[in-house]
């Protein structure tokens, strides 16, 4: 985000332009200090927490041990909304850019992105209040069934408050911003290509196959990354939908489930004191650095992807 | 392979603006027939109805007949895909699939018919495709590199070899040189000499030097005015075309004198 006119020493610089140019600059320099500051905080609240001891860390003997569950509750709640939400959003955005007539293509996009605009208590309360209780008998029937798969070995919950709603509920949240993202990229997608294609005799499927996703590739990685992000910090949905105990367990279905970074501290901030903070700080910090590798993570698969200047 | 081309009292239509009017035309097998005319006059349109891709954009549709060796194109049970597999199109702008190999490109078409073939048939068919192109001595040593990485004239040759792969009837040009300089010009020129051995092909071009270097026959449209619907308004072999053509307006628009 340089902006042009830092080159010094040009010869005649108008007022009007050097003013604005150190108004974006400052803009720029703020984030940074932002992301600093929230870095510097983080760690150095934290640090305290690796003395910490078993009365501080809910019965773990270090932090360690401590943040491990969380972290794992995380990424599992994450992994598993993306797998539910990646195929979806793509096939809502290939039917909005390249299936649906027009007008009803433009009503269901306007829809879609009415979802993001939900507060995420409203999705907690509604995985609480309606979707958790009709999972339930999906669950009893998947534990019945299917309980040789470790995720399904139940016993399952009856509540419906697991790990795998929580995830349902997350992969809505992501859904939207992953659908208008890739409906973008896909829309982008030059006629040239797609009619190079079809001239070859490709059926409308085929032709997507071909012209649309390998184009849309690096947006559609991009996509997923940034849902990634989202549903990897989402805090009220999890706290809410998630009957948590703090386990390690890939069973999707039962009351026992992990909890998840972001959940765990807004649910036990509120009333723990010293050490016990830092110790849900240092695991602020952990999500932090986690966010922040699948962010550059991101960046990197889109660089190598597509070695031009194309975002 | 190579088959005749008949059309009928062929309307075309922008849902209800009539671009094309009533065209009869005899395309002879194994010869290149060429679609001159000022821009507009829908011979680009005509054109994409020969392949059924016309009506790839929405509302576009057509009246009348296109018959190939004998087959009605329109008929209600012909599918556009088996018709596009049978008649290939080369676009204005080159168009590889930017994110394939010179290799996969070729065998883009090929892989469509989802027939799987073998490794060896797929490398012959890549040099046979390319040599029928005159591209295998620029890129036989990097059949693995992007299509994107050629220049535009081999760019073009490659989506030339792409769409001979298939082996089809008839192959469509649609202004295949405009984007191209002389000397790729002139090689993908030469490159339509020699297809003519085994394809009937139709070429629109702007460029009325080379319709007369390459073709046989030309058809000229033209529109009476701006929003009045474009009309074939000869269609001669070129050497008449271009010496004594039977309508003044043809005439007019060879000499420069149009408009």
């Amino acid at each position: 985000m340089s902006t042009t006119t830092t080159k010094s020493g040009s010869p005649k610089r108008r007022l009007g332009d050097l003013v604005f140019a150190n108004l974006t600059r400052g803009a720029g320099l703020i984030i940074l200090v932002a992301l600093a500051g929230v870095a510097v905080f983080l760690t150095l609240e934290g640090a305290p927490a690796f003395s910490a001891g078993p009365n501080d860390l809910g019965g773990k003997s270090n932090l360690l041990a401590y943040v491990a569950p969380l972290v794992f509750g995380t990424l599992l709640a994450a992994v598993i909304a993306l797998l539910i939400a990646v195929p979806l959003a793509l096939g809502v955005a290939l039917s909005i850019s390249h299936y649906a007539p027009k007008r009803i293509a433009s009503v269901i996009g306007y829809l879609v992105d009415l979802l993001a605009a939900v507060p995420s208590v409203v999705y907690g309360l509604w995985g609480i209040g309606f979707l958790g209780p009709k999972m339930v008998p999906i669950y009893e029937w998947l534990a019945e069934h299917l309980s040789w798969i470790p995720f399904f070995a139940g016993p399952a919950s009856n509540t419906g408050r697991t790990i795998f709603t929580a995830s349902i509920v997350l992969a809505l949240m992501v859904l939207p911003i992953v659908t208008a993202i890739t409906r973008e990229i896909f829309a982008q997608t030059p006629r040239l290509n797609e009619e190079a294609a079809l001239a070859l005799g490709a059926t409308r499927w085929e032709m997507i196959r071909m012209a649309v996703l390998p184009y849309g590739r690096s947006g559609i990685v991009s996509a997923a990354m940034l849902g990634l992000g989202r549903a990897l910090g989402e805090t009220m949905a999890v706290a809410l939908v998630l009957s948590a105990s703090g386990v390690v367990t890939f069973n999707l279905i039962s009351s026992t489930n992990p909890s998840t970074i972001a959940a765990n501290i807004a649910l036990t901030f509120a009333e723990s004191n010293g050490l016990a903070r830092n110790a849900l700080i240092a695991s602020g910090l952990v999500l932090f650095v986690i966010t922040f590798v699948v962010n550059f993570s991101a960046r990197a698969i889109v660089a190598r992807y597509e070695p031009g200047s194309k975002k | 392979m190579a088959k005749s081309i008949d059309v009928s009292d062929l309307n075309i239509y922008y849902s209800d603006f009539l671009a094309v009017e009533g065209v009869n035309m005899t395309i002879k097998a194994r010869s290149v027939t060429a679609l001159i005319g000022p821009s507009g006059c829908g011979k680009s349109t005509f054109l994409r109805t020969l392949n059924r891709m016309h009506e790839v954009i929405p509302g576009a549709r057509v009246e009348g007949k296109v018959m190939v060796g004998g087959q009605s194109l329109y008929d209600s049970d012909v599918d556009p895909v088996e018709v596009r597999r049978m008649v290939g199109m080369v676009f204005q702008r080159p168009n590889p699939f930017p994110t394939m190999s010179i290799y996969e490109n070729v065998l883009a078409g090929v892989r469509l018919n989802s027939k799987r073939i073998s490794k060896s048939d797929a490398d012959a068919l890549v040099e046979k495709s390319l040599q029928g192109a005159n591209l295998w001595n620029e890129v036989k040593e990097r059949l693995n590199k992007p299509g994107m990485g050629l220049s535009g004239g081999q760019q073009q040759r490659l989506c030339i070899a792409r769409a001979i792969a298939v082996e089809p009837e008839i192959l469509l040009m649609d202004e295949p040189c405009s984007a191209l300089d002389p000397i790729s010009t002139s090689a993908v020129e030469d490159l339509i000499h020699e297809l003519k051995e085994q394809y009937t092909i139709v070429i629109v071009t702007h460029n009325m030097q080379q319709a007369a270097r390459v073709s046989e026959d030309t058809a000229f449209f033209n529109l009476a005015a701006t929003g009045k619907p474009g009309k074939l308004i000869e269609m001669n072999p070129t050497k008449k075309i271009f010496s004594v053509p039977d309508e003044e307006a043809t005439e007019a628009y060879i000499s420069g004198r149009f408009g």
